[in-house]
């Protein structure tokens, strides 16, 4: 066998094993983003229902809280950003990096600082690269987020803004994060937390009500602040816990997607090194004709010579 | 006869949901028993049994969950139960909470112990 039929067909080796391997993980993604859609699915009906609480509550009273006021200078601003631990995701890491540079360039034009508090691997090796300050970071769960690690990441979040700017806590709190529209369409989006904008939330509520249906006057119970002492926590984890499912919803799907690319690359690579090896081949073979017609010939030569 | 439509939900998935004739929780003020018609209400619960009267299809019964935190909020005949984690008395391991209450006594772990509790008591109320 010639040399370069060799090296072709060490190298269709090569690349079909590389083909298996990424046509597996195309399909372990796929069979996870299902999974994964389900629990933003099955974490719907309780962000609903505490969304319509937290409208209520604010429609039906006049109550102040730290977490809805706005600062009159607000001079800080907490970030979440949250990427996955894991590459081989095409540009889903890259794309909410971004997002969240952008964000970060947009409130410093604003003049406030920036705290950035990150998930998972990804985020945190950016910023470390780049010597930027984290305030604190999370790994290890981006894959399939937890109600538990939700609180975990909410509670310095719903302090830092308790306390305000003045007392080295922030004014406000932003989320970065892939929203995952389907499944070949995720999206870096930013949205804002806290304080909360009540305003969008009852003109949210009003466009789900489009019947025509009005809050009714609530009773509370204990009364108007203790409910709202305990709802907004709770309304910023499961905003946060939604934002976790729906980035790792978003990750099975990017990965889902640059793996099927890959794996038609791999044929395509098949398929050309193939053509050459033919290619190769037939060299080979019509230069073996050549050579033993030659030969042949010499001979013929040779002896026509003698006689 | 007069229902309410209950949602029972946990943070990750819905627990309960059907038509009640009256609905028992505990507020961080006392216990509160919700029947159709009652004004809009929005509470803080405590951990505790929550007791569902149901009626509808299967005919009268009783549904009873161990909540541990959360709210309650009923307007338009529509009650919600919003709570971290919910469980009914029906999903609950009996040995596996007595085993907690234990560990839980001899650890002097408060928040373990409150847990077992609510779960134990929501088991009793069921029989």
């Amino acid at each position: 066998m010639g040399a370069s039929l060799r090296v072709y067909k060490r190298r269709i080796r090569s690349v079909s094993a590389t083909k298996k391997i990424t046509r597996a993980m195309e399909m372990i993604a796929a069979s996870r983003v299902v999974k994964a859609q389900r629990q933003v699915a099955a974490s719907t009906p309780y962000a609903s229902e505490l969304t319509r609480a937290v409208t209520a509550v604010a429609t039906g009273s006049t109550t102040q809280h730290p977490l809805t006021t706005e600062a009159e200078k607000p001079t800080r601003a907490a970030l979440l950003l949250i990427t996955s631990d894991r590459g081989l995701a095409g540009a889903y890491s890259s794309n909410v990096i971004k997002a969240a540079d952008q964000l970060t360039e947009r409130l410093k034009a604003e003049g406030k600082e920036v705290d950035a508090y990150i998930v998972g691997r990804k985020g945190v090796s950016y910023y470390s690269f780049r010597e930027r300050k984290v305030v604190e970071s999370w790994t290890g769960f981006t894959d399939n987020p937890t109600y538990a690690d939700a609180k975990k990441i909410a509670a310095p979040l719903i302090e830092a803004v308790q306390k305000g700017a003045s007392e080295g806590g922030a004014d406000e709190l932003h989320i970065v994060y892939t929203e995952f529209i389907s499944m070949m369409t995720q999206n870096a989006l930013d949205d804002r937390l806290l304080p909360l904008s009540l305003k969008r939330e009852s003109a949210d509520a009003s466009e789900e009500k489009s019947t025509g249906e009005i809050l009714p006057l609530f009773d509370f119970e204990p009364s108007a602040e203790d409910v709202l002492d305990a709802l907004l926590p709770r309304y910023v984890e499961s905003r946060i816990y939604n934002a976790l499912l729906q980035a790792a919803a978003s990750k099975h799907a990017a990965t889902r997607r640059a793996m099927k690319s890959a794996t038609d690359n791999a044929e395509e690579l098949i398929k050309s090194l193939s053509r050459l090896a033919n290619a190769a081949r037939q060299a080979e073979i019509t230069q073996e004709i050549s050579e033993i017609v030659g030969g042949s010939a010499a001979l013929a030569d040779a002896t026509a010579g003698s006689d | 006869m007069a229902e309410l439509h209950v949602e029972l939900v946990a943070a990750d998935r819905q627990v309960w949901s059907g038509e009640a004739s009256l609905v028992v929780a505990r507020t961080s003020s006392g216990d509160i028993g919700v029947m159709p018609g009652h004004q809009p209400l929005l509470g803080v619960l405590q951990s505790g049994p929550v007791t569902i009267r149901t009626t509808g299809e299967g005919g009268d019964g009783t549904v009873v969950a161990a909540v541990h935190g959360g709210f309650i909020s009923f307007a338009d005949n529509k009650l919600s139960l919003l709570a971290e984690i919910a469980e009914l008395s029906d999903e609950i391991d009996v040995q596996r909470a007595e085993r907690a209450l234990e560990r839980a006594k001899s650890d002097a772990d408060a928040a373990a112990e409150r847990r077992a509790d609510v779960r134990l008591r929501a088991v009793a109320g069921a029989h």
